[in-house]
């Protein structure tokens, strides 16, 4: 078991612990009880929505973004299979305040805007999600709070670089190494490796 | 219990062998080998399902893409293993490999977290690979310092054992030429890489020359073996490696036993007790549950050797016997249970370096760096015993870096596509003594329905396990030495990073209960003296001579020593001394 595996997974991303995989760290509490009960779960037809705004979050630039790589199929197994119920309310409860935000903001769906409009959206949303996770700083851990679009802006991150076309055409991966080198040179803009 | 492929047919008609090895994983695999290569009929017992190298290692050949959670664990695994769940293994990829919690519960008197894998190899597979010998300093330090009782051997009984384990497990590092960690049969090592290099040439130079920082001495071959390729730097080796890069029962110890044509092995049966015999003070064999039809077997031999790991060799020793002896075979000392250790950890320091953004690194290397002990060693005096060390490594920060600053949008994914800066980070590993009050027990008590205990059968039942068996308590916990000595650890270690210019250090200390280091050891302890101690210093039950433990459950003091590399030393040592025996017919 390599414990520096640890040192890497439990930094992720975002400012905040990874949404789902801290809840027992700590605590060893027993979970609550799973049973699905008014909460609804990410299905299919929030797909487009997800893409959508892992495309705004991991953009397409000289290598494909978060939408060609599908993470909404990624964010929608995580959050249902592995986020708490707690978690996965205020995720879905996240995704229709976007929409309907979004549509009272701007008089128009999120699905019609362009591209721009919802990045500059978005940004607002990110921003928002920033002043909780710093707030969070100040306070004990049992009265942290999540904001959805950090759970957001992990999956993206998550779901995209663990992906084939993430890992493969943005970053490099090599599955069998071969050697180690401990003092590779590095010239600014060379891509980080993927695992 | 199910036939595997190295099973024998003849098994359960032929229920005699000339020793029973109870357990698979690292101990289990050495007791196997060195007993079959002495010529023996060997029964391995192995609680959990088969395992086979190479085709059960299912997600070997993935890639990241194929696990469809990544990394991340399913709310219905948190809810079947809420244990692993507080440590940082509960990780996809080897879920499966975990001891189901519902299934094999125990009792956390006081906070226990116990790791487990029943299933062929055990822990072998799993393990961190770290290998570094006990010195003399540590085989001496209870009888100098009047802690718990004089270990039975020293230094130099155990010595050409780690030799002879070493060449064959095939253990990569590099001398130092310290009288606290001894060099041993080394392949050559892995490397450091520059910033390592740099922050152990100045840690040297700051503390002259009395502390060090070398690559860690780990379980993973550079140099092909029989059998066996070396390493190619996958960093995977958790999930079971293709190549038998690491030594585990599956690469290593199960095919030089097999090779013997001599070694009958069962699986998906557990070791209830060991038969003992009133009459000539022996073991005439082994007691089975098997987990597939209920029924129980016997299984008979001349020696048994208990490789069931630290807390469940204990557990069938408190299973036998009971007839003459109330708490079990090897109770008469008042020892059996007690002494629990591990090493304490979840505490460390880490940091950022500057001046490196000209390299990188290519490959995965399974191992990282090692600091030694130094604490108590010639003029460092401190005011606990004993001492601690540190495993880590400095990378370059990959995508997973905290980017709380960055807004959404084509700047975050550029940032995150190049690698970030240089850091260096470190886990202490601490020596735990050897307490009395620290056990496991059969837990015997009451509980009713809502879980609280009871004070009688006629008020709640006892806990068991899926099949009916006794269940374990843990009543164990960190002393005022282990604490003190983690202030030290933290302090240490941001001491020395900053002296070697590490930027920006944080320190970190989550507490830590015991058996989460994943070393439980002790309560079986040696001794001289059967009067305070469960086994002899050849690892022989004192009130069942035949009967060998030589798993964890033996140790008499903790070192502060990944201890693998000496259970598997002292297992074949063990095995050595019982073939002996068997020849001069003493056993």
């Amino acid at each position: 078991m390599d414990r520096r595996q640890v040192l890497r997974n439990i930094s992720l991303i975002t400012g905040a612990a990874f949404v789902g995989g801290e809840m027992f760290l700590q605590t060893g509490c027993k979970p609550a009880n799973n049973a699905i009960t008014g909460v609804t779960s990410v299905s299919p037809k929030d797909f487009d929505l997800l893409n959508e705004i892992g495309e705004a979050i991991i953009p397409t630039t000289n290598t494909p973004g978060a939408k060609a790589a599908n993470v909404a199929q990624f964010m929608s197994d995580l959050v249902n299979d592995c986020y708490s119920e707690k978690d996965r309310k205020i995720f879905i409860e996240g995704l229709a305040d976007i929409q309907s935000s979004f549509q009272s903001k701007n008089k128009k769906s999120f699905a019609e805007a362009t591209r721009e409009e919802k990045i500059a959206f978005l940004m607002e949303k990110d921003n928002e999600a920033k002043e909780v996770n710093k707030a969070n700083q100040e306070k004990a851990k049992e009265e942290r709070t999540t904001h959805y679009f950090t759970m957001l802006k992990q999956l993206t991150i998550l779901g995209y670089f663990n992906s084939e076309i993430g890992a493969t055409q943005t970053l490099r991966y090599v599955a069998v190494p071969g050697r180690y080198e401990g003092d590779v040179p590095y010239k600014k803009g060379d891509r980080a490796w993927a695992t | 219990m199910q036939d595997t492929l190295y099973f024998n047919s003849k098994a359960k008609t032929k229920h005699t062998f000339d020793a029973i090895v109870v357990g698979s994983g690292v101990s289990g695999g050495w007791a196997a080998k060195e007993l079959t290569e002495k010529g023996l009929n060997v029964l391995m017992i192995e609680r959990g399902p088969k395992y086979e190298h190479v085709k059960d290692y299912k997600t070997v050949s993935n890639d990241p893409w194929d696990s469809k959670y990544g990394t991340e664990t399913t709310q219905q695994q948190k809810e079947d293993y809420p244990v692993i769940h507080r440590g940082w293994a509960a990780n996809q990829v080897v879920m499966d490999a975990w001891t189901n919690e519902k299934d094999s519960p125990y009792t956390e008197i006081k906070p226990f977290t116990w790791w487990r894998s029943y299933r062929m190899g055990g822990r072998s597979l799993l393990w961190g690979r770290q290998s570094y010998r006990l010195s003399e300093m540590d085989f001496e330090a209870n009888a100098k310092e009047g802690v718990g009782i004089d270990w039975p051997i020293r230094y130099a009984d155990i010595a050409p054992w780690y030799d002879h384990v070493e060449k064959f497990v095939g253990i990569s590092g590099s001398k130092e030429g310290l009288s606290q960690l001894p060099d041993g049969q080394f392949q050559p090592p892995f490397p450091l890489n520059i910033v390592e290099k740099e922050i152990a040439k100045k840690i040297k130079g700051h503390y002259n020359s009395n502390r060090h920082l070398f690559v860690g001495r780990v379980a993973n071959i550079t140099q092909d073996l029989p059998g066996r390729g070396k390493c190619q730097y996958r960093a995977r080796c958790w999930e079971g490696c293709p190549y038998g890069g690491y030594f585990s029962t599956q690469s290593s110890t199960l095919p030089a036993a097999m090779a013997t044509g001599k070694l009958t092995i069962v699986t998906d049966a557990i070791v209830k007790e060991v038969i003992y015999d009133k009459e000539s003070k022996k073991a005439k064999g082994v007691e089975v549950l098997d987990t597939v039809d209920n029924m129980t077997y016997e299984f008979y031999s001349n020696v048994v050797f208990l490789c069931a790991s630290t807390l469940n060799s204990t557990w069938i020793l408190m299973n036998s016997a009971t007839d003459v002896y109330a708490d079990g075979l090897g109770s008469s000392s008042g020892e059996l249970g007690h002494n629990v250790m591990d090493h304490h950890y979840n505490l460390g320091a880490s940091g950022t370096i500057e001046g490196f953004d000209d390299y990188y690194t290519y490959g995965r290397r399974p191992t990282g760096f090692y600091i030694p002990r130094f604490a108590n060693i010639g003029s460092d005096k401190r005011d606990y015993l004993r001492g601690f060390g540190y495993q880590g490594a400095a990378s370059r920060q990959g995508w997973q870096r905290d980017v709380a600053e960055l807004a959404i949008g084509t700047d975050l994914k550029e940032f995150l596509t190049e690698p970030g800066n240089w850091t260096i980070g470190a886990t202490g590993f601490g020596e735990v003594l050897p307490h009395h009050d620290n056990k496991i027990m059969l837990d015997k008590r009451y509980y009713d329905a809502s879980g609280n205990v009871v004070t009688d059968a006629t008020k709640g039942k006892q806990k068991t396990d899926k099949w009916g068996l006794p269940i374990l308590a843990a009543d164990a916990e960190l002393r005022e030495n282990e604490l003190k000595m983690r202030k030290d650890i933290v302090n240490d270690l941001k001491e020395m990073w900053e002296a070697a210019g590490v930027k920006d250090v944080k320190t970190r200390d989550t507490g830590h209960a015991l058996g989460h280091g994943i070393h439980e050891m002790g309560t079986a302890r040696m001794g001289r003296d059967p009067k305070t101690s469960v086994l002899n210093a050849y690892n022989q039950v004192w009130d069942a001579p035949n009967v060998f433990v030589t798993d964890g459950s033996g140790m008499v003091s903790s070192g502060c020593q990944n201890p693998s590399l000496t259970y598997m030393a002292l297992t074949a040592r063990a095995a050595n001394y019982a073939v002996e025996q068997l020849k001069k017919q003493n056993l």
